[in-house]
């Protein structure tokens, strides 16, 4: 029931946000400290996932295969890889020093 | 139809796509970047189904998910905290969270796309980072709805697909760790992450919301830490405003992390 409440909740939340956008008139949302904010917003939040998805196991941090998979994610990104690729890379090493371990 | 040959505005900085930036192209050009994009992230789907299942959503919960929220960072951080044993409201403000930038992307589509009111409640579903990175760089409003329309029913259709496709093989696989498919969720968030961090701002902003989250993360209930995470956002606002000593510059560099990478 509580999964079912969160999508419910995320739903309404997210199909807001988009609606909103368009059915605003242009400038609404215009100021620049709200478009600085919008901005930065996902990048504090995807940092923050990040992390706790990599380092984070439960209560705990703790560096392990995960750590590696990013690393080698963050590598395909720096030689511009295309996503499919940066996410197969982290899966791929990740498995690989599981499997190794 | 005179308004669908009128040269729009371009002011959107080119989305990451590049590529998709070129002059006046013609409709297959459009529809081939379109669907491009729509295939290479429509497959990550299948990424957030296993991931979904093996965050003990059930099937319907999954599918459901990715047929009514259809913004993959909200859907990855929501099954991602409610496995880490969130309640489903810190979990659900989380993803709400995530999913307040496609307000702003909304409001440049719309000026771009001038879709009749009638159409926006079902056009509001298509707007996400893929789309307004496909759309936005169009020259000419024609091209900006075929972009928005290919993109968006190509991304729909793959990601809700592969979404059940994953989810249904995440049981034929069984330890999903053992094939380092946990590492999946957080390397979508890193792609999406490293086109925005531009400037200094977004660097700081990102480093100290990782600190806030791994701090907090000993010491503070499950999802809680990544919402703290956010106040990175308006901190390092407020201490920038200070260092440069006023709006004017901080005007000036606004909006300039708006749309992502289209990848």
């Amino acid at each position: 029931m509580n999964v079912w409440i969160a999508i419910a909740l995320t739903f309404a939340g997210c199909y807001f946000a988009k609606l909103l956008g368009l059915l605003v008139p242009a400038g609404a949302l215009e100021r620049p400290l709200v478009q600085r904010l919008a901005g930065l917003l996902p990048v504090a939040l995807l940092a923050a996932l990040t992390a706790q998805q990599t380092f984070g196991d439960g209560q705990h941090l703790a560096l392990d295969a995960r750590g590696a998979g990013l690393a080698a994610a963050a590598l395909a990104l720096v030689l511009r890889a295309p996503f499919l690729v940066v996410v197969g890379a982290a899966v791929v090493v990740t498995a690989g020093v599981r499997a190794l371990g | 139809m005179a308004e669908q040959t009128a040269p729009l505005r371009t002011t959107a900085e080119p989305a990451g796509g590049s590529t998709l930036a070129a002059g006046a192209e013609p409709d297959s050009a459009v529809v081939r970047d379109a669907l491009g994009v729509g295939i290479a992230v429509g497959l990550s789907g299948f990424a957030f189904g296993v991931t979904s299942a093996g965050s003990g959503l059930s099937l319907l919960q999954t599918c459901a998910l990715s047929l009514l929220v259809f913004t993959g960072a909200s859907q990855f951080a929501l099954v991602g905290a409610l496995a880490a044993g969130g309640n489903p409201y810190t979990a659900a403000a989380g993803a709400f969270f995530l999913g307040v930038r496609n307000a702003f992307y909304g409001l440049r589509l719309s000026q771009l796309l001038a879709l009749p009111r009638a159409v926006r409640p079902l056009a509001a579903q298509w707007v996400i980072d893929e789309t307004t990175a496909v759309t936005l760089p169009q020259p000419t409003r024609r091209a900006a709805r075929i972009g928005f329309t290919v993109t968006g029913a190509t991304l729909y259709v793959l990601w809700n697909l592969t979404t059940l496709v994953g989810a249904l093989g995440a049981g034929a696989l069984g330890d999903t760790d053992a094939w380092g498919l946990d590492a999946a969720s957080p390397a979508v968030f890193l792609a999406l992450l490293a086109p925005m961090l531009k400037s200094t701002t977004e660097r700081v902003t990102a480093g100290l919301a990782v600190l806030l989250a791994l701090g907090f993360l000993p010491v503070l209930p499950a999802g809680v830490p990544v919402l703290l995470s956010a106040l990175a956002a308006p901190v390092v606002l407020f201490l920038m405003g200070r260092a440069k000593g006023g709006d004017a510059h901080a005007a000036k560099d606004a909006g300039a992390t708006g749309a992502e990478d289209g990848r």
